[in-house]
């Protein structure tokens, strides 16, 4: 790999993205760290000045195709391609199929798979062309599991093993590795809107007895990204403390 | 050679790792230079970026061979 990587992480405002973030700059990667609005872009720049990091945050919409490129383009003029893309971006719209709105199906659908289509597509030919890169998509133990009330949630998680697993066989003769890495109940914003007694009922199927950290998520993800982890492609590392066993 | 043809070859080559020599008009990228399903579709992205052009998918699949890569930018280029 040329000693420079550039690494991109949709939804790295907050949570595992920002963790992630952290992790690869540690390790050495320029960081640009996406959030859908431009307060959440700022903040980004900030904490990574914070944590010692060289990078910055950009604002970007994920279902926007347009914006992906104009991003993508200021990304390649100021800091080089992007080598490493980590499609962490995501949301949640929680309910019970019987009452679930196509409204809700589309945006998790389109936020969390469509966009890892649209970004893993926009990266591609400049990784072709170096023959290098590494795709990490953040998936779920629910992609997995399945979980009630998140039918489309659960759906889009597993749709990126299928993706990956696809598009690590189209690339891997580029030494580009496209792989997941599917977290278990980790402790962030978006597992603490759950309420009291489903917490309680996930913590005593998890062997190890605690919440996951963020931390530990992007450990992982930062693996992945190194030369360390050239021959792993397709596949997706759960981390989730024994909550599932794949 | 045309300057088009050259360009092309140049391209060809590139794409392929494929030695000059090797590279004939009549040459089929699959059969004789050894392209897979892959390196074909890299091989009419780059002819794209050169020519500044955008090749429909119908169209690039009739590209098999380095003079079917020529007459179509010479047809489709002013």
């Amino acid at each position: 790999m040329s000693d420079q990587q550039v690494a991109l992480v949709t939804g790295a405002s907050r949570g595992i993205g920002a963790a992630i973030a952290r992790a690869l700059g540690k390790q050495g990667a320029v960081i640009i760290g996406t959030a859908t609005s431009a307060s959440g872009a700022e903040a980004i720049t900030a904490h990574l000045k914070a944590a010692g990091v060289n990078g910055v945050g950009m604002a970007l919409d994920v279902t926007q195709s347009e914006q992906i490129d104009a991003v993508l383009k200021q990304i390649s003029e100021q800091y080089g391609d992007v080598t490493i893309l980590v499609n962490n971006a995501g949301i949640t719209k929680d309910t019970l199929l019987m009452r679930m709105k196509d409204e809700d199906w589309d945006a998790v659908l389109n936020t969390n798979l469509k966009s890892v289509f649209r970004m893993s597509q926009a990266v591609l030919r400049p990784m072709m062309k170096a023959r290098q890169g590494r795709i990490i998509n953040i998936s779920s133990v629910v992609g997995h599991m399945g979980n009630a009330g998140q039918t489309n949630y659960a759906a889009a998680k597993a749709g990126m093993t299928g993706f990956t697993k696809s598009m690590a066989q189209e690339v891997g003769s580029r030494g580009i590795t496209v792989n997941c890495v599917a977290p278990g109940f980790i402790d962030t914003d978006m597992t603490a809107e759950l309420p009291e007694e489903i917490k309680a009922k996930m913590l005593e199927r998890i062997a190890v007895g605690r919440l996951g950290q963020a931390e530990e998520i992007a450990a992982t993800v930062a693996f992945l990204a190194s030369p360390a982890a050239a021959y792993i492609t397709g596949e997706t590392i759960h981390v989730n403390g024994g909550m599932y066993c794949a | 050679m045309s300057d088009i043809e050259q360009r092309v070859k140049k391209i060809v080559c590139e794409q392929l790792g494929a030695n000059e020599a090797d590279v004939k008009n009549t040459s089929s990228f699959v059969d004789d230079l050894g392209a897979d399903s892959l390196d074909t579709v890299e091989l009419v992205m780059a002819l794209e970026e050169e020519f500044d052009c955008e090749i429909p998918d119908e169209e690039a699949e009739k590209i098999t061979t380095v003079q079917q890569a020529i007459d179509y930018v010479n047809a489709n280029l002013k």
